[in-house]
C-alpha cells in the first residue's frame, strides 16, 4: 500500500465476502429445489432465490469492481483519494440498497425482469450511490499527478457501466421492447464494459507482477478492449434472435457474437505473454494464479462455451434452456468472479502488512473452487443438452424431461460443495490477513 | 509494429462505428414495415397482464420468449398447447391455477399459490395470447423434424 486512502479499498472486499457467501446459500437452496428438496419453498420459493443469487451476483461482483477502483486509481494517480469519508459513505449506502432489495425479494417486492429485479426507488438510489463514487474516482484521477492508460480504462468501464444502468429503466408496454433494451444494459454490460474494468484490473495486476513495461501492457490492452466492443457491441444481437424483432439481428448478431470469442482469446494470449516476458519474479504467486487463471477461464467460458450456443442455428435449439446456464457460470466466474478475487489476493498482503501468499491455504482456494465450478458448468452443460434433445427435439413435456435430468442436478450440488469450500478457504485467508494498517504503508511491495 | 497511439485509435473507432450501427439497426427494426413486436395489437389488459407478470417475477421460475429461469415450463404459446392437452380449455386452466389459494403442484414442482383475482387472471392471459402471436422468427414452431406430429408442453 502507497496511499492511506487505498485503505477503503478494504472494506468492499470484505463487503464482497460476505454477499459472496450469501449468493453461494441460495444457489444452494436452487440446486436442492431442482433435485425435489424444496422444502422452505413457503418462505424462499425458486424465484426469490433466483433473484437473490444473480442479483447479489452483480452487488457482489459491482462492490469487488468500486474496492479495486479505489485501491488501484490512488496508485496509478499518485494522490490520495479526494475523500475518504465519502467513500465509506458510499460503502454503506452501496450495502443499505443491496441488502434491502435482497429482504424486498422475500416479500414479492421487485420488479420481475431478469437481473434487473431491484425494485424501480431502489434503482434511483443506485443511480446517486455509483455517481457518488464516479464522482469520487473521476476527480482522484484528473487531479491525480499522472492518467494512465490503464487508470482511464477501468474508469471508462466504471462510467460506461453507470450510463448504461439507465436504458434498463426505461418504461414499456411492450414486453419485446422491455426485453429488447433489458438488454442494453445486461449484454452490453457483461460482455462491454464489464470488459473494459475486467482489462483495466488485469493490465495493473500484469504491470506490477510481471514487470513488463507499461507501455507494452496498456497498447494490448486497447487492443484487447478494441475487439471486445468491436464485436460486443452489435453481438447484442445474438439475445434478439427469437424474441419477437426483426430477422436483421439473426445475421448481425450471428456474426458478430461468432467475433466474440476472440477478444477473449486475446486476453488470454496477452495474459500468458506477458507472465512469460516479464523478468521480475513478484513472490505473490497466489496473486498470479487468479490473475492468469481469470483470463484463461474467461476464455473457456465466457468465449468458447459462449460460441457454443451462439450461432443463431444452434441457439433456436438451446435458447431458453439450461445450456444458458451452462455458460453463465463458467463465464461469470472466470471472467469477474476470478478477476475480483485476483485484485484481492493482490492488495490484501499490501493493505494489512501481512505477506500469507505462500499458505497451501491459499492454493487449495484456487484449486477448488475452480475445479468445483468447471464440475457444475459440466453438470449444467449435460443436463442442458439432454434438455434440449429430449424437449425440443422429441418433444417431452417440460416436467418429465426435468425428472429425467434431475441426477445431473445431484452432480452440480455435490460440484457446487467443492466450489463452496474452494470460496470459505478463500474466506479464510482473507480473515487471518486481519485488518489494513497504516504500518503496512512502510513494508515495501 | 503497431503503436500504443494507433492501438488507441483502434479502439475509440471501431467504438464508435460499431455503437452508431447499432443504434441504427435498433432504429431500422422498430421502424413502420420492419417492426414485428406485434405492438399493434396490445390491448390495455394484455398490458396489465405484463404487469402483473412482472410484479410477480414469474421469469424467475418460467420461461417467456425463451428467457427466464428454466424452472418451470415455457409459456410462450401455452394457451394454444393447452388448448390441445385440455380439448379447448387452455384458458380456462391458465386462470383456475393463477386464482388457486393451494400451490398448483403438477408433476412435483411447486408454485407459488397467487390467488389472483378473476380480472388479474384474464389480465395475464390477455398478456400470453398476445405474446403468442408475435413473429419469433421460428423459435416457436416444432423445430425437430423427429417430432412435428408430437404434442408438446
Amino acid at each position: 500500500m502507497k496511499y492511506k486512502s487505498q485503505k477503503v479499498a478494504y472494506w468492499f472486499f470484505a463487503l464482497s465476502m460476505l454477499l459472496l457467501v450469501l449468493q453461494i446459500t441460495y444457489g444452494f437452496i436452487m440446486g436442492f429445489a431442482r433435485i425435489g428438496f424444496d422444502n422452505l419453498h413457503e418462505f424462499i420459493p425458486f424465484n426469490t432465490a433466483r433473484a437473490v443469487h444473480t442479483n447479489l451476483l452483480v452487488v457482489w461482483l459491482l462492490s469487488g469492481f468500486m474496492g479495486a477502483a479505489y485501491y488501484i486509481i490512488p496508485e496509478e494517480a499518485q494522490k490520495e483519494l479526494v475523500s475518504v469519508k465519502l467513500a465509506y459513505v458510499q460503502l454503506i449506502s452501496l450495502a443499505l440498497v443491496g441488502v434491502t432489495a435482497v429482504i424486498g425479494f422475500h416479500f414479492n417486492i421487485w420488479e420481475g425482469r431478469k437481473f434487473l429485479e431491484i425494485p424501480r426507488p431502489l434503482d434511483y438510489l443506485v443511480v446517486i450511490n455509483v455517481l457518488l463514487f464516479l464522482g469520487l474516482i473521476l476527480i482522484t484521477l484528473f487531479k491525480g499527478k499522472r492518467q494512465t492508460t490503464t487508470a482511464l480504462v477501468l474508469s471508462m468501464g466504471l462510467l460506461f457501466a453507470a450510463l448504461l444502468y439507465l436504458p434498463g429503466m426505461l418504461p414499456f408496454d411492450s414486453q419485446v421492447k422491455d426485453s429488447f433494451f433489458r438488454w442494453w444494459v445486461v449484454h452490453l454490460w457483461v460482455e462491454g464494459v464489464w470488459e473494459l474494468i475486467m482489462g483495466g484490473i488485469l493490465s495493473f495486476l500484469l504491470i506490477k507482477l510481471t514487470g513488463v513495461d507499461r507501455e507494452v501492457i496498456e497498447k494490448w490492452l486497447y487492443v484487447i478492449v478494441g475487439l471486445t466492443f468491436l464485436s460486443g457491441v452489435l453481438g447484442t444481437g445474438h439475445h434478439y434472435y427469437y424474441i419477437g424483432v426483426n430477422k436483421i439481428w439473426i445475421i448481425v448478431g450471428g456474426i458478430f457474437s461468432a467475433l466474440e470469442p476472440l477478444a477473449f482469446l486475446a486476453m488470454a494470449l496477452f495474459a500468458v505473454n506477458m507472465y512469460r516476458k516479464g523478468e521480475k519474479k513478484h513472490p505473490n504467486k497466489l496473486a498470479l494464479y487468479w490473475t492468469l487463471g481469470a483470463a484463461i477461464v474467461a476464455f473457456v467460458g465466457a468465449g468458447l462455451l459462449g460460441f457454443a450456443h451462439t450461432l443463431p442455428q444452434t441457439n433456436l435449439y438451446t435458447h431458453g434452456t439450461l445450456v444458458t446456464a451452462m455458460h453463465g457460470h463458467l463465464a461469470f466466474w472466470g471472467a469477474y468472479g476470478m478477476i475480483v478475487l485476483a485484485i484481492i489476493s493482490y492488495s490484501l498482503p499490501n493493505l494489512t502488512g501481512r505477506k500469507l501468499f505462500d499458505s497451501s491455504r491459499g492454493r487449495m482456494a484456487f484449486w477448488l473452487s475452480n475445479i468445483g465450478m468447471i464440475g457444475m458448468t459440466v453438470a449444467f452443460g449435460v443436463a442442458g443438452v439432454a434438455q434440449v434433445y429430449l424437449e425440443r427435439k422429441f418433444k417431452m413435456d417440460f416436467m418429465l424431461v426435468q425428472k429425467e435430468i434431475g441426477i445431473h442436478f445431484v452432480v452440480l450440488v455435490i460440484c457446487a460443495s467443492i466450489f463452496a469450500t474452494g470460496i470459505i478457504l478463500y474466506i479464510v485467508d482473507f480473515i487471518k490477513h486481519g485488518q489494513p494498517t497504516d504500518e503496512a504503508l512502510e513494508i515495501k511491495n | 509494429m503497431l503503436s500504443k497511439k494507433q492501438a488507441r485509435t483502434f479502439f475509440l473507432g471501431g467504438t464508435l462505428v460499431t455503437f452508431l450501427i447499432f443504434i441504427g439497426l435498433t432504429i431500422y427494426s422498430f421502424s413502420e414495415g420492419n417492426d414485428q413486436t406485434n405492438q399493434e395489437n396490445l390491448t390495455e389488459s394484455a398490458v396489465r397482464g405484463k404487469k402483473i407478470w412482472e410484479k410477480n417475477n414469474c421469469m424467475g421460475c418460467h420461461t417467456l420468449l425463451g428467457e427466464g429461469a428454466y424452472y418451470a415450463p415455457e409459456l410462450t404459446k401455452v394457451v394454444d398447447r393447452l388448448n390441445i392437452r385440455y380439448d379447448g380449455k387452455g384458458e380456462e386452466v391458465i386462470k383456475s391455477i393463477l386464482t388457486s389459494k393451494i400451490p398448483w403442484q403438477l408433476n412435483g414442482r411447486k408454485m407459488v399459490a397467487y390467488g389472483m383475482t378473476k380480472q388479474e387472471a384474464e389480465d395475464v392471459v390477455a398478456f400470453f395470447n398476445w405474446i403468442g402471436k408475435i413473429d419469433l422468427n421460428g423459435f416457436d414452431r416444432v423445430v425437430s423434424p423427429l417430432a412435428k406430429d408430437k404434442i408438446n408442453n
